[in-house]
């Protein structure tokens, strides 16, 4: 471990900047975007210096750590805080801060209409602040923090135009369902305290060697609970699709390349603690596989372009937490899938913000069609990331995905042919659903509204996607030549001893079953969505009206945990209004009748008086007398 | 002189008759002094109480104290009193209808309560079971010895409360004292006024009352010249009262035959 | 018969005058059963005077007369001073310090 002084900047800049456009106000108006986006940028620039740095140094060395203070003392809980910056972290601060430092250049176009422009980018360094404590956090509790802030600086965001209700709700929901996840980390936390007494993750490591299983896969599913409240697993997934209503930068930053992908983090993170308990890996993996396909199916049905885009998130994510749950070497492929999905995801949301521009928000696939014509950048762009996405060689998906099929059908056994197979048809339905999204926008027939003069969008908008792109097309290729990704992350993930045993199938049958099923899916698209109608048709089957309503997850929420909610909290204001308030002014009745009563003594009478004088000296003669007695 | 009440807790069979006649009387003139409506007659019972005290005092060899009781508290105390009740409405009676709610029965509660608390403590005490009596008390007569015990032992409380008595005095007569609505006129006031009035009638004074042979009184009016009574002869108090007497019967018969 | 009847009778004058003063209205007569129970309580003294043998207990009666007196006469003047005033002698009247 080295000792740095530098990591402390990754999280101040963007903090500091945050702060200062916040308190500065109107007069920041003029410059704010730019100094935000300036800090963004060298927050990349430190993390590139950092992670040739660390490639410098070899072994032990690699990782650094930073104490910035020592934060708890309490008893024999002892928490400092402090920064780690190791294999694992390096992929994500330079993920976060590269992407985040292209779709601020993209907000600085996007926003240029809005009024409000300077605090979006406040709450921009503030997500990338929050996000890099996320990730460089030492201890579960400083991780904690950071998780905290993303939550913040997510329901900022998505309620960013607060003026409509809806957006407001959507925020509001996104934030309840990241609370729900939250209990199970401090749950987990606590766990943790309890059972090894430290929270930091060097501590943890070691004390998991010797817990029990119970404690282990109690940690396990807790961690679980966490990652599946931020990252939109099942059964927590029912924010991802409202989160829509924030302005589209933040639907790529945030719920397409780094916040969602913390729960992933959250779990490579805990590697020691999953591989110890089966249980819990078994749970990972079941929660990854529903997930990825309930969200496949929720994205054949959308019109919506960013809410199919976030159900294929929400899919995508799947892939990568059932990876997690795959042994040691899953991890590696997780990452690196997250790092190819940051790269094409975000691209594709951005193309969709700039078709949105184009179209004049308009956000109803049914009303676009053969945009590809007066859009081409941004067709280009978006066709990359589709290609990417849908695992076609030599494009980053490609490796990415494959390798966590293969790793599927590697696990063994009955599991290992089950998961396999949903990965499988997972990749088909997202062929299948992509390809609906690309032929409805930019191929198809013209079916723009009258009012709609599409146009290709500024120099600033289409210059990260641009840069995006090249990502979508290179990243995979060059994370997986050589087993650089894998090789990176050993000392972290422990990756490398299963990666070269013996595989159930070969790669090349288990890329051809893939690309054929990817096939098939994109022929059936294209031949369906060549025409479509402008109103959605509305006698469909009833899948697909269940997939157009989130498969009635928030139904289910609403009548199982909302509405007895709510009558629980109606019931309690009512018992407190009657019974605890009622005691008290009970009390007060009481008070005020006998006063009212005792009164009536004071009847100005100097007789009465004298009577109750006598009657006093009888008491008084009475109480000697029992005294004496 | 032989003392009545002898040493031991009992006492001689003539003490014990006359307690027992007395004290029936006096408790049976208290509850009568509580019920009776005109206050006069309260005042009167309860002087007829203060004398059977007084002689269960002179009784139990408290000779000075009983005769006491008799002149200053029978004498003086209840004639200020009914001097008092002269002045504040002699006739002035309560109504015995109660207008405090729950008065009653409250006083008869603690009427009863008080007498059966007292009556038991008492009971419970160890009273006169070696009653020591005062032969020896008053050797020299009762009251050499109570003037032995007054100047003596209790000299400061003896000049305490005879400044007390002094107080007491200035005080009543500072309250009763009363500024005259008017002032009185001065003599030579009086003349002016008698001169300056509208007639000089009665400028030398009023006419006294008739004086007649029969009769020499003040309650006679006098005749003016042409034989009618003058009324402003006599005091108009007694006319107001009726007491004024027709002065006719007292005059000469003149007879009328001598003025053919 | 014992000497302790004298007590009796002490704390039954007592009593009266007690409710005497709370049951009439007439001020004169309320003094006087006040009275009343000032000379309970002599007779009460000249009895232990009697039991114990000294003289202390009269004595006591002695001071207590006197006491008794002064403040008769202080009480009449006053009672005479409202009358003048109030041309009534109840005490009744004087409730002004009702609620």
């Amino acid at each position: 471990m080295t000792i740095s002084t530098n990591l402390v900047y990754f999280i101040a800049l963007p903090l500091f900047s945050s702060g200062l456009l916040l308190l500065l106000g109107r007069k920041a108006d003029k410059w704010g975007h730019i100094f935000a986006t300036l800090v963004s940028a060298s927050v990349f620039i430190i993390g590139v210096i950092e992670f040739f740095a660390m490639q410098g140094r070899e072994g032990e060395a690699r990782a650094a750590t930073q104490k910035l203070f020592e934060w708890i003392s309490v008893g024999s809980l002892q928490v400092d805080a402090g920064l780690l910056l190791d294999q694992l972290s390096i992929c994500f601060v330079l993920l976060i801060s590269g992407v985040g430092t292209l779709i601020h250049i993209y907000s600085i176009a996007y926003m240029s209409h809005d009024r409000d422009r300077r605090r979006f980018f406040a709450y921009l360094n503030l997500f990338i602040a929050a996000m890099l404590l996320l990730v460089l956090g030492d201890s579960y509790l400083n991780l904690y923090v950071g998780w905290e802030g993303v939550g913040l600086a997510s329901y900022l965001l998505i309620g960013f135009w607060n003026e409509k209700p809806a957006y407001a709700a959507a925020a509001k929901k996104a934030f309840v369902a990241n609370r729900v996840g939250d209990v199970g980390l401090s749950l987990a936390i606590m766990i943790a305290f309890t059972q090894f007494g430290t929270v930091t993750f060097a501590g943890v490591k070691e004390g998991a060697s010797g817990a029990s299983a119970g404690a282990l896969t109690a940690i396990g599913a807790m961690l679980l609970l966490a990652a599946a409240g931020k990252s939109a697993q099942f059964p927590l997934q029912s924010w991802l699709g409202d989160a829509m209503a924030g302005p589209t930068p933040v639907s790529a930053l945030i719920h397409a390349a780094t916040m969602v992908t913390a729960g992933v983090y959250l779990i490579t993170r805990s590697n020691f603690i999953f591989d110890a308990s089966p249980t819990a890996q078994l749970m990972v993996v079941i929660v990854g596989a529903i997930t990825l396909l309930f969200g496949a199916l929720i994205g054949t049905a959308k019109d919506d372009i960013k809410k199919a885009l976030a159900a294929s998130t929400m899919s995508q994510i799947g892939y990568m937490i059932l990876a997690t749950g795959l042994g040691p070497v899953g991890y590696a492929f997780a990452i690196m899938h997250l790092i190819t999905h940051g790269f094409f995801k975000a691209g594709m949301f951005l193309g969709a913000g700039s078709v949105m521009h184009g179209m004049n928000d308009e956000v109803n696939m049914r009303r676009y069609g053969a945009l590809r014509k007066v859009m081409p950048i941004t067709a280009a762009t978006f066709g990359l990331g589709y290609l990417a996405i849908l695992g076609v060689p030599p494009f980053a998906g490609f490796y990415s995905k494959d390798k966590i099929i293969e790793t599927a059908f590697d696990s063994g056994g009955i599991q290992g042919i089950l998961l396999g197979s949903i990965t499988l048809l997972g990749a088909g339905i997202t062929a299948f659903y992509m390809t609906r999204v690309m032929v409805l926008t930019f191929i198809g027939t013209k079916r723009w509204d009258e009012k709609a003069h599409p146009h290709e969008s500024p120099f600033l908008m289409w210059a990260p996607m641009a840069a995006l792109a090249v990502g979508s097309v290179a990243s995979g290729f060059l994370l997986n030549s050589g087993s650089a990704l894998v090789n990176w992350l050993q000392p972290v993930v422990n990756a490398n001893q299963e990666y070269h045993s013996g595989h159930l199938l070969p790669p090349i049958v288990v890329s051809i079953m893939a690309l054929t099923v990817v096939a098939i899916g994109v022929a059936i698209a294209v031949l369906k969505y060549r025409t479509v109608p402008v109103v959605a048709p509305e006698n469909v089957l009833g899948i697909t009206k269940a997939a157009r309503k989130d498969l009635y997850q928030d139904s289910f929420n609403e009548a199982v945990f909302m509405r007895p909610g709510q009558k629980l909290t109606a019931g309690l204001v009512n018992t407190d209004y009657k019974v605890v308030d009622g005691l008290v002014r009970l009390v007060g009745w009481v008070v005020q009748i006998s006063a009212s009563n005792l009164r009536n003594i004071q009847n100005g009478y100097v007789r009465s008086y004298a009577l109750i004088m006598v009657l006093g000296v009888i008491a008084l003669i009475a109480a000697v007398w029992m005294v004496t007695l | 002189m032989d003392s009545l009440a002898i040493e031991v807790g009992q006492t001689l069979a003539p003490e014990a008759t006359l307690f027992w006649i007395l004290a029936p009387l006096a408790v049976v003139a208290a509850l009568g002094m509580l019920f009776v409506k005109k206050a006069v007659h309260s005042a009167l019972l309860l002087a007829w109480v203060m004398v059977t005290l007084a002689i269960f005092y002179i009784a139990q060899d408290a000779l000075f104290l009983g005769i006491v009781q008799i002149i200053v508290y029978t004498g003086a105390v209840m004639m200020l009193f009914l001097f008092i009740l002269m002045l504040v409405g002699v006739d002035s009676s309560d109504s015995l209808v109660e207008n405090i709610r729950g008065q009653r029965p409250l006083a008869i509660t603690a009427a009863i309560g008080l007498s059966g608390l007292l009556v038991s403590l008492i009971a419970r005490a160890n009273l006169g079971v070696e009653a020591v009596g005062l032969r020896g008390a008053n050797s020299e007569g009762n009251v050499q010895g109570i003037a032995r015990e007054l100047f003596t032992n209790y000299v400061w409380a003896f000049e305490v409360v005879s400044a007390l008595l002094i107080t007491a005095a200035v005080g009543a007569m500072v309250l009763a004292h009363s500024n005259p609505a008017k002032s009185r006129t001065a003599q030579r006031d009086q003349s002016i006024a008698r001169f300056r009035g509208t007639s000089l009638a009665t400028a030398a004074g009023l006419p006294s009352s008739g004086v007649y042979a029969l009769h020499n009184a003040v309650d006679v009016p006098a005749l003016l010249p042409d034989g009618s009574p003058a009324p402003s002869s006599i005091s108009a108090t007694l006319e107001a009262r009726g007491d004024m007497l027709s002065s006719k019967p007292f005059e000469l018969e003149v007879k009328k035959e001598e003025e053919d | 018969m014992d000497i302790s009847n004298y007590i009796y009778l002490s704390a039954i004058l007592f009593t009266i005058g007690a409710i005497g003063v709370v049951v009439r209205r007439n001020a004169i007569v309320v003094f006087m059963c006040i009275e009343l129970m000032l000379n309970a309580a002599n007779l009460a003294f000249v009895t232990f005077s009697r039991i114990h043998g000294n003289l202390a207990g009269q004595v006591t009666s002695f001071f207590t007369m006197v006491v008794a007196a002064c403040e008769v006469v202080v009480g009449l003047a006053i009672i005479v001073a409202i009358y003048r005033s109030r041309r009534s002698a109840s005490v009744d009247d004087a409730n002004l310090l009702k609620r």
